[in-house]
């Protein structure tokens, strides 16, 4: 029954205020009462303090409003008008490069090829002889939305064919260092690969791309990278791909072909010198991929290959740039590929299930920027062409290795214009003679100004 | 009962004093930008100063350091109008920070606030390396400085709300000096009006107008063209029938071709810092005026 007194206490003076109460009940309601009152008091105590607590952050928000309101006025509306309007305002940046060679060659081009490795379908070579239009680049880029980018880069050739040479979006909303690009690019190994030929420091690759890649290596597939959140550049990325381009080749399933895996990291030295390093691993699978390495008297050994194929590259460059008219340039790289498998005869019968090759090469080469419109350049190239082995190879296969010395001068009249002259001594057929080639370009860009990378 | 509550509210009061989180990271692309972001948001930011005053801006490497930077920054505080078109894009793409992409809070370019010089009514590349934006080289002229910063700490505030308390007072502050200063520079520079010039490129061009100065050639017969001897010849022949009094030169700028016409024409040539770093006494913006303003008066004795 007492548990209930308070209830009614409550209820008596919160409804019921007039009713009186029982006689006999008065004495303990009473008692009751006070202590409730000193329970409230209590209450009423903590309730004051807490409002006192508040009471003095709103005085601190106030002082933060008035603060507000006498900081100076937020900006004026952005004074330009719209550069442009209408249908063509949200046409994207595009920029056209125009190139184009003239070319000396001691010995004939057409025979041209380097010496112990399998013809790799792209751009090997000097290119003909005398006046050559190279790649007019032309290149689409602009945001898609607030979450993509995307770009076209379209190279029509002097032989009036237009090749796709890039066309991907790109994240643009991802955090912590994440984007992934998808499409058609170049892959992001070492470090030219994924530059385009007009930003070459040479007319063109250095031969050990020419030999593992026919030049640059681009698939249609998926890019991750992963920028690690230091002040060390650390990037790390992964592609996947359907395999469309040498060493592999377009599988005939679902599914993909040829994971790419490579990894940069760079800084500065000092003020003035700054460098970027990396390494990469490629790993593919072609599947009568044509083309044989030559024996000897230049027949070749085999028609077609199958097999796995595996490429490590460690690539860095460095850059001292002690004021703006004066730059040097030094960069290498190193690739090695081995690739294991069977190799086909042109009526498709099977030759050899135990072919297996290792085949590396290298460059090194140095850019300076002595006077603010000219550079000078040198470039050594090696190839490593070692024999394949299997249990069928003929004897007398000897390995190979081709090189090449270019020396480099450009005089660039602006940022949009670069006249070259590049002599080369080349030993890429690794027959005794040397080639000597001349090549005199010229690269021109126009439409938006383009951003280089490192 | 009363001391813990008395502890937590201590404890609480403290808080609010102290920033909550770690300060903004700032990527400014010149060190004009840097030390103004430094001036207003003093220890609430940890600003990186992507160039030097020594490097020309419109060609920058995206070096793997910077975008390194731009990767873990909060704010990029850019000059916009296209000044850094050639390398900025770069970093913020390969950032993968979608703080910091065109259009987001993280994103501020300083020409946004500004009315612009030489906006050209026509643009060819054959005029050379013209801003079709309009003449991006905003910072020699202190009223610029002073709306670049109201709209600066309008942006500190929208990123980093907790400290808004904190940039508005050092605004305040800081737009109090910058008042005064102005008025003692512009007092002491009165002197400078109307006084022929010759300036080595475009990015001069605010300084003069601020001043005063009367632009009777560029050195650079287009913009990042270099001059030629025939040029520099017809210059010498404009340059003897009206004469400048003084040469302007940026610290970055190659001086051959301003030492020559010096030497011609017996004017002397003033190596300006430009920017901030741009000589041992432009320390901060405040010290880039000071010695711009005592550099330019020695010059005219």
């Amino acid at each position: 029954m007492r548990s209930l007194v308070p209830v009614a206490a409550l209820l008596a003076l919160s409804t019921l205020p007039t009713v009186a109460p029982a006689a006999d009940d008065v004495a303990s309601l009473r008692a009751e009462l006070q202590a409730l009152k000193s329970d409230y008091d209590t209450r009423v105590d903590a309730l004051e303090t807490r409002i006192k607590q508040l009471e003095t952050a709103n005085s601190a928000a106030a002082d933060a409003a008035a603060a507000l309101a006498t900081a100076p006025p937020a900006p004026e509306p952005a004074p330009a008008a719209p550069k442009s309007g209408g249908a063509s305002a949200f046409n994207p940046a595009i920029s056209l490069i125009l190139g184009g060679t003239y070319a000396y060659s001691s010995r004939d081009p057409a025979d041209y090829h380097l010496g112990g490795f399998v013809p790799s379908a792209g751009e090997v070579g000097p290119g003909e002889r005398s006046f050559n239009l190279g790649e007019s680049e032309l290149t689409f880029a602009a945001s898609i939305d607030p979450y993509f980018s995307g770009q076209l880069t379209a190279a029509i050739n002097g032989e009036n064919e237009i090749e796709v040479e890039e066309a991907f979006f790109r994240t643009t909303a991802l955090h912590d260092g994440l984007t992934v690009k998808g499409g058609r690019f170049f892959s992001g190994f070492g470090y030219l690969n994924e530059v385009h030929a007009h930003a070459w420091d040479f007319v063109d690759q250095p031969l050990v791309y020419q030999a593992l890649f026919g030049g640059q290596y681009k698939q249609n597939g998926l890019q991750v990278k992963w920028l690690a959140p230091t002040d060390l550049f650390l990037e790390f990325g992964a592609e996947l791909g359907n395999g469309d381009g040498f060493p592999a080749t377009r599988l005939e399933r679902n599914g993909f072909n040829g994971a790419t895996l490579f990894t940069h990291a760079g800084g500065d030295i000092g003020d003035y010198t700054s460098w970027r390093a990396g390494a990469s691993w490629l790993t593919q699978r072609a599947e009568y991929r044509s083309g044989g390495i030559d024996d000897p008297a230049g027949v070749p050994l085999f028609d077609s290959f199958t097999g796995d194929s595996d490429t490590w590259v460690v690539d860095g460059v460095l850059k001292w740039a002690p004021s703006p008219r004066r730059q040097l340039k030094v960069q290498g790289e190193y690739l090695s590929r081995h690739e294991t498998g069977s190799i086909f005869d042109a009526a498709g019968g099977l030759l050899a299930d135990d072919y297996r090759t290792t085949q590396s090469g290298w460059y090194l080469q140095s850019v300076y920027q002595f006077a603010p419109r000219w550079r000078a350049g040198l470039r050594y190239d090696s190839l490593d062409g070692s024999a394949p082995e299997y249990t069928l190879a003929p004897p007398g296969l000897a390995d190979t290795g081709p090189d090449r010395v270019s020396l480099m001068l450009d005089w660039n009249p602006s940022e949009f214009s670069r006249l070259r002259a590049q002599y080369d001594r080349d030993n890429a057929r690794d027959d005794g003679e040397r080639d000597r080639i001349l090549r005199l370009q010229y690269i021109y860009g126009i439409g938006a100004h383009g951003a280089h990378k490192y | 009962m009363k001391n813990p509550i008395r502890l937590v509210s201590i404890l609480l009061a403290v808080a609010g004093c102290l920033p909550a989180h770690a300060a903004l990271k700032v990527l400014a692309t010149t060190a004009d930008w840097g030390s103004l972001t430094t001036e207003l948001g003093g220890d609430h930011v940890n600003v990186y100063v992507a160039t030097t005053a020594l490097q020309d801006v419109h060609r920058v490497e995206a070096k793997p350091s910077l975008v390194a930077r731009a990767r873990s920054a909060d704010l990029v505080v850019a000059t916009g109008a296209e000044l850094e078109i050639g390398w900025l894009p770069v970093l913020i793409q390969e950032s993968g920070n979608a703080h910091i992409q065109r259009g987001a809070p993280g994103y501020f370019e300083a020409t946004d606030a500004l009315r612009l010089l030489e906006v050209p009514s026509q643009v060819d590349r054959s005029m050379g390396d013209i801003h079709p934006l309009g003449n991006p080289h905003v910072q020699l002229d202190p009223h610029n400085i002073q709306q670049v910063a109201h709209a600066l700490t309008a942006r500190l505030t929208q990123i980093d709300p907790a400290g808004a308390v904190y940039y508005a007072t050092r605004a305040r502050d800081f737009d109090a000096r910058w008042d005064a200063a102005i008025k003692a520079w512009e007092a002491k520079g009165a002197r400078l009006r109307g006084v022929p010039v010759v300036i080595m490129h475009r990015d001069q061009a605010y300084l003069c107008h601020w001043l005063g100065l009367t632009e009777l050639a560029s050195i650079e017969p287009k913009p990042g063209v270099p001059p030629t001897a025939a040029y520099l010849g017809t210059l010498v022949g404009k340059l003897t029938t009206t004469p400048a009094k003084l040469i302007l030169l940026n610290a970055y700028n190659d001086p051959k071709a301003a030492d020559w016409l010096s030497e011609r024409l017996h004017t002397p040539s003033v190596v300006l810092p430009f920017s901030v770093g741009g000589s041992p006494a432009a320390k901060d913006l405040f010290g880039l005026y000071d010695d711009t303003l005592n550099k330019l008066l020695a010059a005219l004795k």
